[in-house]
């Protein structure tokens, strides 16, 4: 009796022993591997060779904390979508690109990314993608360039003068060297720049003061002497500051959330003067634009309370009447399938634009391309938070 | 390479614990050992029994809090974010953490600000005894709120009990080791009167937290990319508790009191990324509570119960980091609650109860814009259960009413709840201690302030999130005085959840502004099974093995149209478990245990980008206990992590590698 329960036990355990072993070899932890590149081909063949653009960049901010700020690439001439390649490009960079990016900017032959969470400006070749160095500029935002300096607009400026509202500052940094070689105060938390004959155009957002009172103005910086010379007061809260062909400079404000409403303004010099000063209010609502010919196409993400769900609108608005042309650029009703829109772009020599959906913020998302006339030429997916672009020339 | 010889060593320890009960079957021993005596006051009529673990067992765990204990338990996930002083909170079967309640002494532990208990806050110095329910506690002589979360945690602090012709009882703990830890405590208790007695216990936890972590990469030709190891920084803590405890039993009833005071101050380690290696948050609370409850029958067949409590708990965080936003926030939270609850016997098989209970919540902030909410609660329950020779069955129902007022705004409209639960157990034969189970169950969670009224992101529109549960399952035990094995037991449940309209943070506008929805819908199936024996291998020589499995799929049904729909939902592996191998010796105790996560994704897509590794660790402890005179003494040491595993819980959050820890206990 006692023999047999033992031969009972012995099966069962060696049965057991194989089970778990089975487990053991299927669920142990695998050697870490840098994130592989992946690759989408594009159906879209109104590529021609003549043109001058070689492909687009695209960097997905990814969410504050995950670490998840990563590159994408559009190669022309392929139609080859390249998701994610700045690991496998760069594969000994610890903890890869970092956390939240949010601009990306090429200049002669380099690609630079501003990553805001990491604190860092990443300075790629703009060819192959290969990591040159970095800038660290304390939460950064923007990056411009004028003969032969960047500069990035941070919402650190003086440290501990006043704890609770330090003001922010633009750095410029020497492209050869990737040294800051100096920085100048600005207005509170600056976002956006704008450079147009020797001055930039700083739009301060006051985001970090909303118990304070938000910034309202534009700071013009001298760009021989480096120095502030004036505050443009504008509208409260100011995110994106770009010029047009007419040296006019479009500023958008974000408004409040709550009472005051998005904006978008038109600053431009009266002939005669040296100074920029509000010739017009648009009168939408403005989160983001891109500027194309005499065309500035724009939409904007509002929270509503009521309806308890994001209103969103595209617009296009013309550089030389000053006046709303359409309400809607995308012509074939498919604008219902981006969710929130988070980034704008449009092809210099044919026009398509590019419309980046964040969806929720933490989940990969699209990028859309639609021809000059509105309609949908193809879509792809994304990192997460897919938000700003630049083209590459050849 | 080091992970095939780490893999090799840990199926070399399995194979050899399954060779040392296979040779030991012949030694089959005539020395009877008693098991040990667990004083818990049991249930007579608990329909489905908890997972616990108590005394001896839970000594032996190495386990530096409540949240590493419950590790033990099936169908639990905790997240971890490292480290001593570092949030942990735990779910049970994927519903979510804020469909747990948790119980100190049988009262429930609140945070109305964000409805999640941060299990590293409570020491396992004084607990006696952890037990988890799933559904809830399967009795009827208990609160309203007992019966109203989809999951309960039960701790039970010691309770004085003193040995023939005692008065006093004094114990002194000292623990020290890795993260800079220095951990000392004590316990004293007095025998006020025959039937009276007093407790007080004190603990001091410092540590600098700092412990070594490492990132690997390598590339897909097998060459290292990178190989970092850097300190974590910013976790260290300085925390006190102070516990007092007093109470009575007399003929026809007992009553007890107890005021707890928790204190510290914390870093908070962040997230690890790119060019980010320390931050500069900081966090400081007092937690302080009283509370009582008093219990008495009359006559054979009507028994009550009143409890009361007043909680105060202070939070103030700050952001230090020059290179962020400055916060420097301060926040109070006040609740007062009692409930009465009596039950009668109507039958000798058959008892009903009612219970009352109120509750009163307040937080205030000196945070711009806040509302300064305050909510009433009040919660009414009827239960019944009924017993027919093996078959045990149970109802309740509870309705909670809850309303809120706040500053400066309209207050939200009142949300009214119905929980209906049902519990059978049937026991086929009457020898064998072997059940088949089964329950029912519906739930909700209440919005919290933060959900509702956090600066620009709540949402006052909000409804309660329901979780319906079916849960099916069985349970063997069985005891033997004498023989090889001397006893066993089992435990299996399939089980089926759905929560709906779950409480999720919805993108709002632009620029990581955010709101929260009722939008999601998690189908969740899973299956739970623990098993557990005690073996006599040789003398006085016992092996205890403890095991655990878990396999839960928890997909997002929300919207066809997300690129995640039927995903896995974040940081839920499909498999999990963990196995404990106990080996004593008289007062020698050798314990290794294992604890497995398997792969799962940090987000809420699983692709490859989010996926996480799964996490395997191995703890061993080596206790040795002594007399002098009348002192008796403990020495046990600790090697946590023992392979020195890199491994994350929480994304960008690094654990610690190997760590140590050394205890000494003093009782007279």
């Amino acid at each position: 009796m006692i023999k047999d329960s033992n031969k009972k036990y012995r099966r069962t355990g060696a049965c057991l022993l194989v089970f778990l072993c089975l487990v053991f070899v299927f669920s142990c932890r695998k050697l870490e591997i840098v994130v592989p590149t992946e690759y989408e081909i594009i159906s879209d063949n109104t590529y021609s060779s003549s043109s001058s653009v070689r492909g687009m960049y695209l960097v997905n901010e990814g969410n504050m904390g995950s670490n998840k700020c990563t590159l994408d690439y559009l190669d022309y001439p392929t139609m080859l979508y390249a998701r994610n390649f700045y690991a496998e490009k760069n594969p000994n960079v610890v903890r890869e690109l970092g956390d939240v990016g949010n601009d990306i900017q090429i200049y002669g032959n380099r690609l630079y990314v501003v990553v805001n969470c990491s604190h860092k400006v990443e300075v790629l070749d703009a060819h192959t993608g290969v990591r040159i160095g970095q800038v660290d500029i304390p939460n950064c935002r923007y990056i411009r360039f004028y003969r032969g300096y960047a500069y990035v607009s941070s919402y650190v400026g003086p440290v501990l003068i006043d704890p609770n509202a330090p003001l922010g500052a633009v750095y410029k940094v020497d492209t050869a060297s990737l040294e800051v070689k100096a920085k100048v105060s600005v207005g509170y938390q600056p976002e956006e720049m704008e450079i147009i004959d020797d001055y930039m155009y700083v739009a301060n957002s006051g985001g970090y003061r909303a118990e304070l009172g938000y910034d309202n103005t534009i700071s013009v910086i001298e760009m021989e002497g480096f120095k502030q010379v004036e505050k443009i007061s504008v509208s409260i809260n100011l995110h994106r500051v770009k010029k047009d062909n007419r040296k006019q400079l479009w500023v958008s404000s974000r408004g409040d959330y709550r009472n005051v409403k998005s904006n978008l303004f038109v600053l431009a010099k009266k002939s005669g003067y040296n100074r920029m000063e509000v010739i017009k209010t648009m009168d939408i609502p403005c989160s983001n634009m891109a500027v194309h010919g005499d065309s500035i196409y724009l939409y904007s993400t509002e929270w509503n309370d009521f309806a308890a769900q994001n209103t969103v609108s595209y617009a296009i608005v013309n550089t030389l009447t000053l006046e709303v042309v359409s309400r809607n650029f995308i012509t074939d009703g498919t604008e219902k399938d981006i969710t929130i829109p988070y980034g704008i772009a449009v092809h210099p020599e044919n026009g398509d634009i590019y419309i980046t959906d964040a969806k929720n913020y933490v989940s990969s998302g699209t990028l859309y391309c639609y021809d000059r006339y509105g309609k949908r030429k193809w879509s792809v997916r994304t990192g997460d938070i897919p938000a700003h672009m630049v083209f590459l020339y050849k | 390479m080091k992970y095939y010889y780490v893999r090799f060593l840990v199926c070399m320890a399995i194979c050899l614990s399954f060779c040392t009960v296979l040779t030991a079957q012949n030694r089959l021993d005539s020395i009877q050992i008693l098991d040990e005596v667990v004083v818990t006051a049991k249930s007579y009529r608990e329909v489905i029994p908890a997972q616990r673990l108590s005394g001896k067992e839970l000594e032996s765990l190495n386990s530096h809090s409540i949240a590493d204990a419950l590790r033990y338990f099936s169908g639990v996930q905790i997240k971890d974010y490292g480290g001593v002083g570092g949030i942990k909170t735990v779910n049970i079967r994927s519903m979510g953490t804020n469909h747990i309640g948790v119980f100190y002494d049988d009262i429930q532990l609140g945070n109305a600000q964000n409805g999640q208990i941060d299990l590293g806050q409570y020491s396992l110095d004084n607990i006696e005894e952890i037990s988890l329910f799933n559904g809830q506690k399967s009795d009827i002589f208990q609160s309203a709120k007992d019966f109203s979360s989809a999951g309960s945690i039960y701790l039970r602090t010691r309770k004085p009990e003193f040995s023939y012709g005692k008065v006093y009882n004094l114990k002194g703990n000292l623990r020290f080791g890795s993260f800079g830890v220095l951990n000392p405590s004590a316990l004293v208790e007095l025998k006020l009167s025959e039937n009276m007695s007093l407790s007080l216990n004190t603990e001091w936890l410092k540590g600098n937290g700092k412990y070594k972590f490492r990132y690997r990469r390598v590339n897909p030709a097998g060459e290292i990319a990178y190989d970092t190891t850097a300190v974590r920084q910013n976790g260290d803590i300085n925390a006190t508790r102070l516990e007092l405890g007093m109470n009575q039993r007399f003929n026809t009833g007992e009553w007890s009191l107890k005021a707890y005071n928790y204190n510290s101050e914390r870093g908070v380690p962040g997230a690890i990324v790119n060019n980010v290696w320390r931050r500069g948050e900081r966090i400081w609370d007092t937690n302080s509570f009283v509370q009582a409850s008093g219990q008495k029958d009359f006559g054979r067949n009507i028994k009550t119960q009143l409890k009361a409590k007043y909680a105060h708990y202070r939070t103030h965080y700050v952001n230090n980091d020059d290179k962020q936003i400055k916060v420097d926030n301060l926040y109070k939270q006040k609740e007062f609650y009692s409930s009465l609850s009596a039950m009668a016997g109507i039958l000798p098989n058959w008892d009903v109860s009612v219970a009352y209970d109120f509750q009163w919540n307040s937080l205030e902030s000196d945070m711009w814009g806040f509302v300064w909410p305050v909510r009433y609660t009040n919660m009414v329950s009827a239960a019944t259960a009924f017993k027919w020779k093996g078959l045990k069955m149970q109802a309740s129902g509870v309705g909670i009413f809850v309303n809120d007022k706040v500053r400066e705004q309209q207050a939200p409209p009142p949300k009214n709840v119905f929980v209906p639960a049902f519990f059978a157990s049937y026991q086929p034969f009457e020898k064998h201690d072997f059940t088949l189970r089964a329950y029912v169950k519906e739930s909700f969670r209440m919005p919290t302030f933060n959900d509702l009224y956090y600066a620009d992101m709540g949402n006052a529109q909000l409804n309660p999130e329901t979780a319906y549960q079916y849960n099916v399952g069985t349970a063997y035990n069985r005891k033997n005085s004498k023989g090889f094995f001397r006893n066993i037991k089992f435990q299996g449940d399939v089980y089926y959840n759905y929560v709906d309209n779950k409480i999720i943070a919805y993108p709002k506008g632009q620029q990581f502004r955010w709101t929260m929805l009722n939008l999601g819908k998690v189908d969740i199936r899973g299956i739970d099974v623990s098993a557990q024996t005690t073996m006599a291998l040789f003398r006085e020589l016992m092996m205890t093995v403890r095991a655990q499995y878990t396999y839960q799929r928890a997909i997002d049904i929300t919207n066809p149209e997300d690129n995640y729909y039927r995903h896995q939902i974040p940081y839920i592996p499909w498999h999990s478990g963990s196995a404990v191998v106990n080996l004593s010796y008289r007062t020698l105790m050798l314990n290794y245990s294992f604890i497995y996560v398997g792969e799962r994704y940090n987000q809420q897509e699983n692709i490859r980008y989010n996926n996480t590794q799964p996490w395997y660790t191995s703890d061993v402890s080596l206790t040795y206990g002594f007399r002098i005179n009348r002192v008796s003494s403990k020495v046990c040491l600790e090697v946590n992590n023992l392979f020195s595993q890199d491994y994350d819980v929480i994304l960008n959050y690094p654990m610690p590698k190997r760590n140590y820890r050394a205890t000494l206990t003093i009782e007279i």
